[in-house]
């Protein structure tokens, strides 16, 4: 039978990573946990001598935000560098083309692997966070998908840009300007009702924000702010129109 | 009789309001070899695009292999073979890698993915590199493993663009030679090339490119024989001089033409021309006689301004 064709992009993706592999999965275990020693157990222990008994310590409030967060710098990763080789640098998508994998396909692939890629790394930060004794494993491991619908959104958005760019300059702006500050900002180090009223709705409308609430809410069982069926429908709107804006700039950008 | 491979009627592409294409017509027959000549910025590279099915046409009627490019563009893509005209390997794999990931593209089973890279390496001559990385190959091996990898799926049409470019001439023997095998074992060729010796060397039949649209058409000889006449003299005068003599020269010949540094006069019988040059009591520095050649026709009917 025929494999279909975005299986067949996922494949050749997955062929290159077999190569690198061991360096990857070393920083995607050694960083959750530096974090969550650093700022967890570090900072928190300054934070939780102010709080009331029945409160969460520190760590725990963060460290479910910080697997959403984790996955949302992966997945925005994985539609950046890559994409722009793919395109520009090594024109490997222009040879993927050539073949019966048309740009639908080859974009679908691409997404399918960057969400395997935010698997293996939110995977391992659920399993450090119950080694923590932040909750135990099937909470830790239930936060995963909402890890990977913000992964997921965030390689799609970040694809999509990439796409239309036409060099890397516009790459290191994305990240300076939009990432980080979203990895700050979001609700992973603290609530976003301590923002001034504006920066706070900013905070509302990114994708980040309504994954780190939803982990939150899995992870811990804590009553969540926004219903997480509209979080939900939320970041998959986000997954619908990057993915959508990551065909047509790959139509356009390559020339079918 | 049987159908042409490809057959292209009043073929054209746009980009916005820029024509690349501009209604061309010409089918290639099994098994031939089909050259498309032209200078840069000609539509060399857009044809083939369209053909490959990787670019949809503007307008017009395009079939390859029987199926319509547009709305069979997988199952076609199945059955050709691309040679692009830039490098675009995976480099951070190695050589057989590259080969295993683009065969799984076609679907192909790993079992027979492995005996073709076999003799596919073995074609190309580039057995003892297999498990090299392809950022340490050569120009000339890298384009060796292009073609390979474009025949891992035993294409019916090898579609080839600038295929030799950048090459040093050792390297672009070895892969002209490895292509007229090709052609021996039946495979279809098409081939865009601004080299004159290569259409020369590869082309049953070719089409000269200009401004989007075909100017000719035939093979190297016929295109040869109806675009110029037999022989060319090149003269070189002393400076100065040539420019006094140019009316006069353009009288000894079929058609003259005059350069900057000597003067090229197109004729059947080239001892005649230079008798009468003689005759008249011209003195050139130095005369040579050639026969005429495709790259003659070619800036005729292209032109030897520079197309940037």
């Amino acid at each position: 039978m025929a494999t279909p064709l975005a299986l067949r992009v996922f494949e050749s993706r997955a062929r290159v990573y077999r190569k690198v592999w061991r360096g990857s999965v070393f920083t995607g275990f050694l960083s959750p946990v530096l974090y969550l020693l650093a700022m967890g157990l570090g900072l928190g222990q300054l934070v939780d001598q102010n709080l009331g008994v029945d409160e969460l310590s520190y760590l725990t409030f963060l460290a479910p935000g910080l697997l959403a967060a984790t996955a949302m710098q992966t997945g925005a990763g994985e539609g950046a560098w890559q994409v722009m080789a793919g395109i520009k640098w090594l024109k490997t998508y222009e040879a993927t083309l050539a073949t019966p994998v048309n740009v639908d396909s080859l974009v679908y692939g691409h997404l399918l692997w960057s969400t395997a890629r935010v698997a293996m790394v939110s995977v391992v930060f659920a399993v450090v966070m119950a080694l923590f004794q932040v909750t135990s494993l099937g909470p830790s491991l239930l936060a995963v998908l909402p890890a990977l619908l913000v992964g997921l959104a965030l390689a799609a958005a970040t694809t999509a840009f990439t796409s239309r760019l036409e060099s890397d300059q516009g790459l290191s702006s994305l990240f300076r300007f939009g990432i980080v500050p979203m990895f700050l900002f979001s609700g992973t180090f603290f609530p976003i009702e301590q923002l001034p009223d504006w920066i706070e709705w900013v905070a509302f409308l990114t994708p980040l924000y309504h994954a780190v609430e939803l982990c939150r809410w899995l992870a811990l069982g804590s009553e969540p702010v926004v219903n997480p069926a509209l979080s939900v429908a939320y970041l998959m709107a986000w997954v619908a129109v990057g993915t959508f804006l990551s065909v047509t700039g790959f139509r356009k950008r390559l020339r079918v | 009789m049987s159908q042409p491979l490809i057959q292209a009627f009043a073929l054209t592409k746009k980009f916005d309001d820029f024509t690349a294409v501009d209604g061309i017509d010409f089918h290639v027959d099994e098994g031939e070899s089909f050259g498309f000549l032209g200078p840069n910025g000609a539509g060399k590279t857009s044809t083939m695009r369209m053909i490959g099915a990787v670019s949809p046409s503007t307008s017009g009627e395009l079939r390859v292999l029987g199926m319509d490019p547009m709305t069979q563009g997988t199952e076609l893509r199945g059955r050709l073979g691309v040679v692009p005209q830039e490098d675009n390997l995976d480099t951070e794999l190695t050589v057989v890698d590259n080969l295993v990931m683009y065969g799984r593209y076609f679907n192909l089973s790993r079992t027979v993915i492995r005996e073709r890279i076999d003799e596919l390496l073995e074609f190309v001559k580039l057995e003892e590199k297999r498990d090299a990385k392809v950022n340490a190959l050569s120009g000339g091996m890298k384009r060796r493993l292009i073609i390979a990898r474009a025949l891992i799926n035993n294409p019916q049409l090898l579609i080839l663009d600038e295929p030799t470019t950048g090459l040093d001439p050792q390297a672009r023997h070895v892969l002209w030679d490895r292509l007229y095998r090709l052609k021996q074992e039946g495979v279809t060729l098409i081939i865009t090339t601004h080299y004159m010796d290569e259409a020369e060397q590869l082309c049953d039949r070719l089409v000269v490119m200009d401004k989007a649209q075909i100017v000719a058409e035939g093979s190297p000889l016929s295109l040869i024989s109806e675009h110029a006449p037999r022989e060319v003299v090149e003269l070189r005068f002393p400076v100065g001089v040539l420019e006094a003599v140019e009316d006069q020269l353009h009288s000894k010949a079929k058609r003259a033409e005059i350069l900057p540094d000597r003067a090229l006069l197109y004729t059947d019988d080239a001892d005649a021309t230079i008798a009468e040059i003689h005759g008249d009591g011209l003195d050139p520095e130095t005369i040579l006689v050639r026969r005429s050649t495709l790259e003659d026709v070619f800036l005729r009917l292209t032109g030897r301004s520079l197309v940037e």
